[in-house]
């Protein structure tokens, strides 16, 4: 369970997060969504400790983020970031063989080596395990990244905009993946996802974000309504049901106001 | 898979770059040595074989740790004129105390009291330049080499304050000279540098990780600040050590360790530490050879270096710029 107590950031003076509290239940994808400045990247930040807490507790399960050694956090909670700058000219099995590090601390066993190689099947990876990353499209990148944090094998994962530049096949088979891991190994995701037709098919809940503050906290079928989105977006959004799942269509303006 | 797998994958490699230089090492002993002269010349020639080796071993390890640390590849410790910050603190020493009294103290106990300022030095300054937000690169290079100009104007300023005389003292220390070799401090670099060489191998790992970035690092449970600050303080020593003994080389660091990262891309940390040593030593000891005994100081040896480090520099200026 994810305990999320009183958070508050500030960058600069200005006020990125005011008194954000939320419990998260263990397992099932959590999506976090909101418009752009929300504050989902920071939070997430704050939660995976690559920001310092200025004020309020984060904890998992019984670890608190501020006082758990990073390595004993490293194998309870994994982040992937959305500005990934690799400059070390690394292969793809090398870069997916760190997400190990935590366990093996430089000395890979056999286990870590079917966790790797399981990861790469499971981003659709393993025909360019020996490809150097610099030789690689953004979305093979974004795919080998996560494949990374697969690997590390945690309890807890929390991705940033991990569908950036994937296309459709692949940003599906990813949100199914997380699924099925959610699903047969308990794993808890929380994800930042921009589509919110993405958070609604696939996530078991949503968090939305606004100006600093959680706005509502639901199911997809509680938030993903005309109502709903026009306070989190300011923006007059048809929904419609399809294959059970609502479906926003947020590209278009509505029929009345074009 | 990691590691323990890619260290076969090289060992080819790294063989040829070891035979080379033993050959380098090799000839180094046995050009020019006239007839009947062998006890002589051997034992004249160690001791600067051994300096040469410790400055190959100093320049490559730093240069690498500074790669890592910084996340670049085109800065190294020498553009940034930290060899001119060890000149410039002994500098400043004759200046404040005398040329006289400089000489007379201990070399051993002035040197590590140099070093251990200078380790103090580097790891503030760097904690300064490199843990702030932004890292550009291009912010990076241009704050770098404007340090190297500061340092080295402030080292050659301090040097026109003091008297001629004591000008004398720190002369010597202020130009690469691989023809004389400091060797008053031979001992105390070859146990600097063999402390160095339990953290750069037993922490290879966590190298490895923190170039993946901070953030990564943290990911994978890295203890960020402290793995930083022992890479400066370790840089600063091992500037310290090859500035002292044969003075400053701008480019050498920048040359191997891209030789180094050409001949064995996507090696890790110590592996690529043993390589990018090893092509030092072959430049250093094969072309001091060669500079010595075949042409007889003809030539200068630091000024060729220097001339295929700066082109590759450049290179690597020009390459940044066009991506």
């Amino acid at each position: 369970m994810i305990r999320i107590n009183g958070v508050s950031h500030q960058i600069a003076g200005m006020p990125i997060l005011s008194d954000v509290t939320l419990t998260l239940p263990k397992g099932g994808i959590t999506a976090l969504i909101g418009p752009n400045g929300a504050g989902k990247s920071t939070l997430l930040s704050l939660m995976a400790r690559l920001t310092r807490i200025q004020s309020g507790s984060i904890s998992f399960d019984d670890a608190n983020v501020a006082e758990t050694p990073t390595q004993e956090l490293a194998k309870r909670l994994s982040i992937l970031r959305q500005d990934n700058v690799l400059t070390a000219r690394l292969t793809v099995q090398d870069l997916v063989g760190f997400g190990r590090y935590p366990h093996h601390k430089g000395r890979p066993g056999p286990n870590d080596v079917k966790l790797v190689n399981d990861a790469l099947e499971a981003m659709a990876l393993t025909p360019l395990r020996t490809r150097f990353l610099d030789e690689l499209s953004g979305g093979q990148r974004q795919r080998a990244l996560v494949a990374m944090v697969l690997a590390q094998d945690t309890d807890y994962v929390l991705l940033d905009e991990p569908l950036n530049n994937l296309d459709m096949r692949h940003a599906r088979q990813m949100m199914i993946r997380l699924q099925t891991a959610a699903r047969t190994q308990g794993k808890s995701f929380v994800v930042v996802i921009h589509d919110i037709n993405f958070a609604a098919a696939y996530a078991d809940r949503i968090v939305a974000l606004k100006d600093g503050r959680v706005l509502a906290t639901g199911t997809p079928a509680e938030i993903v309504t005309p109502a709903m989105l026009k306070d989190i977006f300011d923006l007059d959004i048809v929904v419609q049901q399809i294959a059970g799942h609502p479906f926003a269509l947020h590209q278009i303006a509505p029929p009345s106001t074009q | 898979m990691r590691s323990d797998s890619i260290a076969p994958r090289f060992g080819l490699r790294l063989g040829l770059l070891g035979g080379a230089a033993l050959i380098a090492v090799a000839l180094f002993f046995v050009l020019g040595v006239p007839a009947g002269a062998w006890a002589f010349a051997l034992k004249f020639r160690v001791g600067k074989v051994v300096a040469l080796i410790l400055v190959a071993f100093a320049i490559s390890a730093s240069t690498q740790l500074f790669h890592v640390t910084t996340r670049n590849q085109i800065l190294t410790p020498a553009i940034m004129g930290f060899d001119a910050l060890y000149l410039m603190i002994q500098t400043g020493l004759v200046y404040s105390i005398g040329g006289m009294a400089t000489l007379s103290i201990d070399p051993v106990a002035k040197f590590s009291a140099e070093v251990v300022a200078m380790m103090v030095f580097s790891t503030g300054l760097f904690l300064w330049l490199f843990t702030a937000k932004s890292r550009d690169l291009h912010l990076l290079v241009l704050v770098g080499i404007i340090f190297g100009a500061l340092f080295r104007s402030l080292s050659n300023f301090a040097a026109r304050m003091i008297d001629p005389n004591d000008f004398v003292v720190v002369q010597g220390e202020m130009f690469a000279r691989f023809n004389a070799v400091n060797l008053d401090l031979l001992w105390i670099s070859i146990l600097l540098c063999a402390g160095t060489v339990p953290i750069l191998w037993g922490m290879r790992h966590q190298f490895d990780v923190l170039s993946l970035g901070r953030e990564t690092a943290i990911n994978l449970g890295l203890r960020y600040k402290r793995v930083m600050l022992i890479s400066f303080a370790t840089i600063g020593l091992l500037v310290s050590v090859s500035t002292a003994l044969v003075g400053p080389i701008t480019f050498f660091g920048l040359l191997v360790t891209h030789l180094a990262y050409r001949f064995l891309p996507g090696a890790r940390f110590g592996v690529t530490l043993i390589a990018t040593t090893l092509v030092a030593i072959v430049t250093l000891v094969g072309g001091q050879a060669i500079f010595e005994h075949v042409l007889g100081f003809k030539g200068t040896l630091s000024v060729v270096i220097d001339m295929l480090g700066g082109l590759v520099f450049l290179t690597l200026l020009l390459k940044g710029a066009a991506k």
